[in-house]
């Protein structure tokens, strides 16, 4: 089985409606018809979900691990980013 | 409603959906892929869980304290009546999904016809296994049609599952007396209608996956009558192995 017969699909479950899709893993498969029903068979067993999404892997554009200091590590000293200096007026009750 | 040919009618196609699941079953660790090593046996206990539910039935029609296990396990070969084609050894990956597509494909409407049928009981069965069945025609079907149109290999490996495998087709559709008279009482249905359906999709998707459907002057038949091929009996020595060695083995 070689890659380019068999090429790599990435597969979503949205576990309940009003969720988001969520990344469960992959599957390999010769045409999309075939990754949905892999899918199917390889992650929905257990009653995970009601719908799939599935793209091609190569599909997928990835930040470089290499560029992850300078992507990431300046949002760690920036807390005022988080929306938890303010006072909540007792009125708005839970946020 | 008589309940021996009904019985007799669960029986059969019980032992249908036990056989099948019991060789599909035999994929487990062995398929191409791991994709399809968690889809055949899906697919298996499908197939096991529908002949659990006939079983069930078959043992309560029958009142005389013999249990679905009873039924499944301990039988001789000659009291197994399913169709010669669910007994065909699996061989290759080609001939397993040809094998599935063609039973499913029976089963199909079989079932849904049963769903609106005059027995409680097969109708609660139905509803479940028209689901079911419903995904293994399409996962087999859409297999049929890239390995049929698919390398020179693969298209070989469909051309022999055809040629093999579609005399045993017939005998899916034959109905004995017992079975005639539960057709008569409208809790199956009639087989020319089954089969009208059955012709019908097979000739949609082998024109997809440029086969033809042979001509079969000799059909090959005699499960329905508990004549079996030699393979059956080393298909039964494994499926009843630990109920024979430790007869009332509980998990």
């Amino acid at each position: 089985m070689t890659e380019n017969l068999m090429p790599l699909w990435e597969v979503f479950i949205r576990p309940r409606n009003g969720l988001n899709h969520k990344h469960v893993g992959s599957v390999h498969a010769a045409d999309a018809a075939m990754a949905m029903q892999a899918a199917r068979d390889v992650y929905t067993r257990r009653e995970e979900g009601n719908s799939i999404w599935i793209i091609p892997a190569a599909s997928i554009v990835a930040s470089d691990p290499a560029n992850a200091e300078e992507n990431f590590d300046p949002a760690s000293d920036k807390i005022y980013r988080h929306p938890s200096f303010y006072d909540i007026p007792d009125d708005v009750g839970h946020m | 409603m008589n309940p021996d040919p009904l019985l007799q009618t669960v029986v059969q196609i019980a032992d249908d959906h036990l056989i099948l699941g019991h060789r599909l079953s035999e994929w487990c660790g062995h398929a191409p892929m791991l994709e399809e090593d968690l889809s055949m046996p899906n697919m298996a206990l499908d197939l096991i869980g529908q002949a659990r539910a006939l079983y069930n039935y078959a043992a309560k029609l029958e009142n005389k304290d013999r249990t679905e296990d009873d039924f499944a396990y301990l039988r001789s070969d000659r009291e197994y009546t399913n169709c010669l084609l669910v007994e065909r050894p699996n061989t290759d990956f080609a001939y397993t999904m040809l094998r599935q597509f063609y039973f499913a494909t029976f089963m199909q409407p079989f079932w849904q016809s049963v769903s609106s049928g005059t027995d409680e009981t097969l109708k609660g069965i139905a509803a479940k296994a028209y689901k079911e069945t419903g995904y293994h025609v399409r996962h087999s079907g859409e297999w049929i049609i890239r390995l049929g149109d698919g390398t020179e290999e693969s298209a070989r490996r469909m051309n022999d599952a055809v040629a093999e495998l579609h005399p045993y087709t017939d005998e899916m559709f034959t109905a004995d007396a017992a079975r005639q008279y539960c057709i008569e009482n409208g809790a199956v249905p009639d087989m020319q209608s089954i089969q009208a359906i059955w012709n019908n999709n097979i000739s949609q998707v082998f024109a997809q996956a440029r086969l033809t459907i042979p001509k079969t002057p000799y059909p090959q038949t005699g499960g329905r009558q508990g004549q079996h091929t030699e393979d059956f009996g080393f298909l039964l020595a494994e499926l009843q192995y630990m109920q024979r060695s430790y007869p009332g083995a509980k998990w």
